[in-house]
């Protein structure tokens, strides 16, 4: 099932993808269908009764660290981003004016569906809810040798577009047996597979569950293969997963105002 | 269902930490900062994120993560963001829901080159004072004392930060929005060797100040286990 949280007709719905349209799962709407298009795309991740925890990888797949001129690390390279970062599919991103670097990392999201402590590998995907898509900007401008990553580059609004769908985590029988790719403007400019991953979504879990408590809605970011080029306003970026979906963002500078507009 | 805990005030949004935001650990880090890896001084506001599985009411045990010996102290205080001021987009210390005293515990590292999650973010490692204090709070002059088994450790200054309260929000608020509910913590200073309190299993760390109700935890190896 892939499932969606959006917003039409005044209100905030869960819906489910049904022949190429969105099925309706609110009471007084059930089973009415919508046009993709004629919805406000939100991040497909029910609230939280506290905040949520969203880490993201760095140098996880080797020939992203390559491409970095990093060696691939000993254990996961870890940090961490807030919610306010994240947005919806088909929405818009702010590129700082002046900036020479913003480039796009297509990642396969994680889905925390159980509570997750001391869990090992062996049953770590039991604690999936499900997957999705992420694209975590970065600006390379703003990098500095400080805790790097550092919150400049990674937890700015509107940088962490994800979706379309929530995919249970049942119609994902091998996470580390998907391809993703990312267009730019209909170029193809990233492709990899996620059993590149240099530490898997299984390992992952045991690693951080180890020391913290996930919980149900926490989210972790796996990670970007090779492939990562600069973004301009107006640019059209499609991070896709095979059999997860396809999220499309289009950049935009601070001056657009209200008057986005997408080439799509 | 722990009553005392019902009453006990939790952040509702995620807490950022700052970092190197007190003039003596600052100062004392100064002569590294050329050096690798960090190749020059921090510019922006160095933030951490601290996660919701650290939160950890006063009163209770902080357990010791994984292959740690010793937490290191972190007296702070933590500004609540409220809803902003009509036709402000940026938070600002008129716009605050008001402050929280917290200990930022994290396991001592001496190198601030990867985020830390291991070392600020395992369960437990920020405790959390019980109540909001209402704004205004003269924070410029807040002290904050740090007592270990009773016995007084440190004294926080509030008027020794690098970034002051209002120009902490304005330069952290240039690169990211805060929300109402969100946290940002001031800094936790050094002593004067550069480290920090430490406590170990079986310690009772103490953090308190004018107007607000102390922070209390007991360190422990395991949960019911002391020493």
């Amino acid at each position: 099932m892939k499932r969606a949280r959006i917003a039409w007709a005044g209100a905030v719905h869960n819906a489910v993808e049904k022949d190429g349209q969105l099925e309706l799962l609110t009471p007084a709407f059930a089973g009415r269908r919508v046009n993709f298009d004629d919805v406000v795309w939100l991040p497909p991740l029910a609230p939280v009764s506290r905040p949520r925890t969203i880490l993201a990888l760095g140098l996880n797949y080797a020939d992203h660290a390559k491409e970095l001129e990093f060696k691939p690390p000993v254990e996961p390279l870890a940090f961490l981003k807030g919610e306010a970062s994240l947005i919806g599919h088909r929405a818009f991103t702010v590129r700082p004016d002046g900036v020479k670097f913003m480039h796009y990392e297509c990642e396969l999201a994680v889905v925390m569906g159980r509570e997750a402590k001391n869990v090992k590998k062996a049953t770590a995907l039991d604690f999936v809810a499900g997957y999705t898509v992420a694209n975590d900007y970065a600006i390379r401008d703003y990098l500095e040798n400080w805790y790097r990553p550092n919150l400049r580059v990674k937890n700015r609004d509107t940088c962490t577009p994800l979706g379309p769908w929530l995919v249970d985590a049942a119609d994902i029988p091998d996470p580390q047996a998907l391809a993703l790719k990312t267009t730019v403007n209909g170029q193809l400019t990233q492709q990899g597979q996620t059993n590149d991953m240099i530490f898997d979504v299984a390992t992952l879990i045991e690693y951080f569950s180890a020391f913290m408590t996930l919980m149900p809605g926490d989210l972790i970011l796996t990670g970007t293969p090779d492939g990562v080029v600069d973004c301009l306003p107006g640019d059209v970026v499609v991070t896709e997963i095979d059999g997860i979906g396809a999220l499309l963002n289009t950049i935009a500078s601070a001056q657009m105002g209200s008057g986005l507009t997408s080439r799509n | 269902m722990n009553t005392h805990l019902a009453h006990h005030w939790s952040p509702s949004g995620t807490v950022y930490g700052t970092l190197l935001n007190f003039q003596r650990e600052h100062a004392l880090w100064a002569p590294r900062m050329q050096e690798s890896p960090y190749k020059a001084p921090p510019q922006a506001p160095v933030l951490y994120v601290k996660t919701a599985n650290t939160f950890l009411p006063s009163g209770g045990l902080v357990v010791l993560p994984p292959g740690a010996d010793v937490l290191a102290v972190g007296a702070t205080i933590g500004l609540v963001m409220g809803e902003p001021l009509p036709g402000c987009s940026r938070p600002s210390l008129s716009a605050l829901a008001g402050c929280v005293l917290l200990n930022d515990w994290c396991v001592p590292h001496d190198s601030y080159f990867r985020p830390p999650v291991k070392t600020r973010c395992a369960d437990g490692l920020l405790g959390v004072g019980p109540a909001l204090v209402r704004m205004p709070v003269a924070l410029d002059a807040l002290q904050i004392e740090v007592r270990i088994n009773g016995v007084w450790k440190q004294t926080v200054t509030l008027a020794d930060l690098v970034r002051p309260a209002a120009q902490l929000l304005a330069d952290v608020g240039e690169f990211m929005i805060l929300l109402p509910g969100d946290v940002l913590m001031l800094g936790t200073d050094c002593l004067e060797d550069g480290g920090r309190p430490l406590a170990k299993a079986g310690d009772t760390v103490e953090i308190s100040a004018a107007g607000f109700k102390p922070v209390v935890h007991t360190v422990a190896k395991t949960l019911g286990e002391t020493a």
